[in-house]
């Protein structure tokens, strides 16, 4: 009955603030295009370059998308987390080790949060990281390849939602575990949970000059949900906010079950603390299997490597490391403003937003103004570590990021907006409605000590009729407001791949410098390479054949190819010898069980054909290449199984 | 003479610079090439300005059957030139020393002004015949064989000096940093030659 109430008056709430908003139906506050400059603003003349990188997670599609500001056009798919047959990802011999986990090979999963490195809390650009969700693993993206360098998995965490976010000079990467579980995974009654889940913080560091990562430790919290998380910046450095929900500790029917407290926590964690605590032989190891994947740009291949062990840490045992702030209702997103001193707890039931100070909460902790504990972690009083509320801004708040001129700019699920407002006054100042239900929001550096407050991009979670439809399924979408006025300007709607669930944007000057443009061949270390045509050949070692194949515009060597059997294993080792920017070619050979190869400069790949049948077949270059692309091609002659045909292989006999 | 002396010496050394300037720039342009290949041209051999880039011409070159661009063990300028400058640098400091201590004549300048003058025509003449050879000298198997409108063989001789459109592709040449600094020099030595002159005027006043 209580629960039949609620959603009453939920409903209620949520259609009169729809009703609000359905004035100025297509977001240009109905003065049509010509009262607005909207598309100046957003037109990037053919052949010029936008202003931003924009780096869009592509949600369950499991991959990275890559996006110019203002002008929203898509540049390139990264493939992450799952196969993609277009580039090969985890399809060829290189990169199937990728997608390597602690349960055998994985070819998907659900891509959330891109973090871009930083430096002294500013973007720097040298990587992007993000965290596949479902089964735990942190990505890092190289920027000068704009290729998935490496994915380590998270063990001991489930549903790797709170990450993945990135300390102030790229310290740590930090994936909290969503979903508390059993630790270590072992046969228990699922209504044990509360008291015996728990929840896996994990802080992985960041080799500086590699970008190599690895679990320093894994924080041991009590089995709430984990929901997001951020670092503290400048005078909060060295400090690392989570919001938490079902503080309640339910196990099934969450959405009414933990949404009973009034409040939830944010968890403050004291990282340098832990840091010194595990740097002076503090923590427990325990056995734990887990992939670390690692991609060479010298060998053009993937090595896995599986971890057998982690290092833990109560929080009990570093006393001083770790305290809950009560948040109300659930809080979503956990924002720290540029300044360090504001975290923000986005209440997604609530209809306030709760912001907290840094300085007070310090001051709390001194003297000790505590309100109980929680499992021995000491809960803050409320009122004592409360900056300020964002009165009545509207309806559940998700994300809040910053534009560096002293304004926060909120999104709003359910009332489908996004609102600006004073950090410090907490006075709204704008509103715009977002088309629809906005999850995250982004501005280029938002979550940084300096933010490029000139545009707003929400990420929207339903589209409904804002594009031309395309049956049950429509397009994913995002939107572009102008930020830079006094108030927000809505100027274009974007389709985007998977779900878009956060973004990092950077301005383009900072990486588009250090865009690589080939591989040379001369650096080329892949054990299967063919650095010289004289080297290309095919050789037999019992039923593998091994091709050592070069590709340059426009043909194969070798190009002919006999003596293979019906049984055979046939890897074709492809090396393409162009040293030619933007000249990549592919190959791909008639029903062969798997994706085609596209080959970068300099760059070596391997497909594996298994042919069923005897005969003469065809394969053929899949990039358009040159005025001779369709004369790039070649057959395998294919004996039956124990014939003689003896191995043989040419290029240009008559 | 001591100021035409060091001028001549200056001029001379001057020539130095195309031991390690190019002397010759052609850059190719085309739709798909917005930046530009390009071939530094030396006196000891021809370089791609970016790391690949000679290898990117001769992979569009085999379009047309064109020859490979040389290596520098492929033609005997590339010896000879270097050596040819050498000396010439030497022939001139030589002679503005001793014309900065009067045991030569003015004219002296004027003389190796001329000489080299003429070999620099003759290089000029040798540079065009080698694009000429170079243009014309193709692969009868080329996979693109292309006719002019009067129905002759297309040729791709490239530009001596100045701008011209070749098929797909827009070709500058142009001189390079070696030859200007040449240049400079060689008008500095025809400088040397007319102070020579009125130094000797005054002295002859006197």
């Amino acid at each position: 009955m209580r629960k039949t109430i609620n959603i009453l008056v939920f409903l209620i709430m949520v259609a009169g603030l729809v009703s609000c908003n359905s004035g100025d139906k297509k977001g240009n506050n109905g003065k049509g295009g010509l009262s607005t400059n909207a598309a100046e603003k957003v037109y990037v003349a053919p052949g010029e370059h936008d202003e931003f990188y924009a780096f869009i997670s592509g949600g369950f599609s499991g991959q990275l998308s890559v996006y110019g500001l203002p002008s929203g056009r898509l540049f390139k798919v990264i493939p992450v987390f799952s196969q993609d047959a277009e580039k090969a990802w985890g399809y060829n011999e290189e990169t199937k080790p990728m997608l390597e986990t602690s349960f055998g090979f994985v070819p998907w999963d659900d891509s959330h949060h891109p973090d871009i490195s930083q430096t002294n809390g500013e973007l720097d650009g040298r990587w992007v990281f993000i965290n596949g969700n479902n089964t735990p693993r942190i990505a890092r993206v190289d920027l000068t390849t704009f290729e998935t360098a490496e994915i380590i998995e998270i063990p001991n965490s489930a549903g790797n939602h709170s990450s993945s976010f990135i300390t102030e000079n790229t310290e740590y990467v930090v994936a909290g575990t969503r979903f508390s579980v059993p630790i270590p995974q072992r046969d228990m009654p699922i209504k044990e949970y509360k008291g015996n889940f728990k929840g896996a913080l994990s802080f992985i560091s960041v080799d500086q000059e590699t970008g190599r990562m690895g679990i320093k430790f894994q924080l041991m919290m009590p089995g709430f949900d984990y929901d997001l998380s951020h670092p503290g910046r400048d005078k909060s450095h060295g400090w690392f906010f989570f919001t938490t929900y079902n503080t309640e500790e339910a196990n099934t029917l969450l959405e009414v079950n933990a949404s009973q407290n009034d409040k939830d926590f944010i968890a403050a964690v004291n990282w340098k603390k832990i840091e010194e605590y595990v740097n002076n032989g503090g923590g427990t190891k325990v056995p734990a299997k887990y992939a670390h994947n690692v991609y060479s740009d010298e060998t053009h291949t993937a090595t896995s490597t599986m971890m057998n062990e982690v290092l833990t840490v109560n929080p009990l045992d570093v006393p001083g490391a770790v305290y809950f702030l009560p948040t109300p209702k659930s809080p979503h997103g956990c924002d720290v403003d540029p300044t360090g001193e504001y975290i923000v707890g986005n209440g997604k039931l609530s209809a306030d937003l709760t912001v907290h100070s840094f300085t007070k909460m310090l001051d709390a902790i001194e003297n000790k103004k505590f309100d109980g504990e929680a499992y021995g972690i000491p809960i803050l009083k409320f009122e004592d570590v409360l900056a300020g509320t964002v009165k009545q801004p509207g309806l559940g708040p998700l994300h809040t990021e910053f534009d560096g001129k002293g304004n926060a700019y909120t999104t709003f699920f359910i009332s489908s907006e996004v609102v600006k407002w004073k950090v410090g006054t907490w006075e709204v100042v704008d509103r715009q409605p977002a088309y629809y239900s906005v999850g995250h929001g982004m501005i280029p550096g938002g979550n940084s000590r300096k933010p490029f407050g000139k545009y707003f991009v929400s990420m929207n979670k339903i589209t409904k009729d804002r594009y031309l439809p395309t049956g049950p399924e429509v397009t994913q979408s995002a939107q572009l407001y102008d930020i830079s006025g006094d108030k927000m300007e809505l100027l274009l709607d974007f389709p985007t791949i998977g779900e878009p669930h956060y973004a990092a944007g950077i301005p383009a000057d900072i990486v588009a410098k250090n865009s690589k443009q080939l591989f040379k061949l001369a650096d080329n270390k892949h054990p299967y390479a063919t650095l010289s045509d004289g080297d290309a050949r095919v050789e037999r070692k019992g039923n593998e054949v091994h091709i050592y194949m070069t590709m340059i515009r426009s043909h194969f060597n070798p190009d002919n190819i006999e003596g293979v059997k019906v049984g055979d294993k046939v890897y074709f080792h492809v090396t393409n010898h162009e040293q030619d920017y933007d000249v990549p070619h592919g190959i791909s050979m008639i029903g062969a069980n798997t994706s085609e190869l596209l080959i970068m400069p300099g760059q070596t790949e391997t497909f594996v054909w298994e042919p069923k049948q005897p005969g003469v077949w065809p394969f053929y270059c899949t990039d358009f290449c040159s005025a001779l692309h369709q004369e790039m091609q070649g057959y395998v002659r294919v004996s039956p199984a124990g014939s003689g045909t003896e191995l043989k292989w040419s290029l240009g006999e008559d | 003479m001591k100021k035409a002396g060091i001028i001549m010496i200056i001029g001379s050394l001057l020539l130095l610079g195309l031991f390690k300037f190019p002397l010759w720039n052609i850059m190719l342009g085309a739709p798909q090439y917005p930046n530009p290949l390009g071939m530094d041209i030396y006196i000891q051999g021809i370089k791609g300005v970016e790391e690949f880039d000679i290898k990117n011409i001769d992979g569009l070159n085999h379009y047309i059957g064109m020859k490979t661009i040389p290596k520098p063990e492929d033609m005997w300028e590339f010896e000879v030139f270097p050596t040819v400058i050498g000396i010439m640098v030497a022939i001139g400091v030589i002679i503005g020393m001793l014309g900065f201590l009067g045991k030569v004549n003015y004219k002296w300048f004027l003389g190796w002004f001329v000489l080299m003058s003429v070999l620099g025509i003759m290089g000029m003449y040798d540079f065009n015949s080698w694009l000429i050879e170079y243009g014309t000298d193709l692969d009868p198997k080329a996979i693109m064989k292309l006719l002019n409108p009067d129905g002759t063989p297309m040729t791709y001789k490239p530009p001596l000096i100045g701008y011209q459109k070749m098929l797909n592709f827009d070709v500058d040449s142009w001189p390079a940093t070696g030859a200007y600094m040449m240049f400079v020099g060689m008008m500095l030595t025809i400088v040397a030659f007319f102070i020579g002159k009125m130094e000797y005027k005054k002295i002859q006043i006197k």
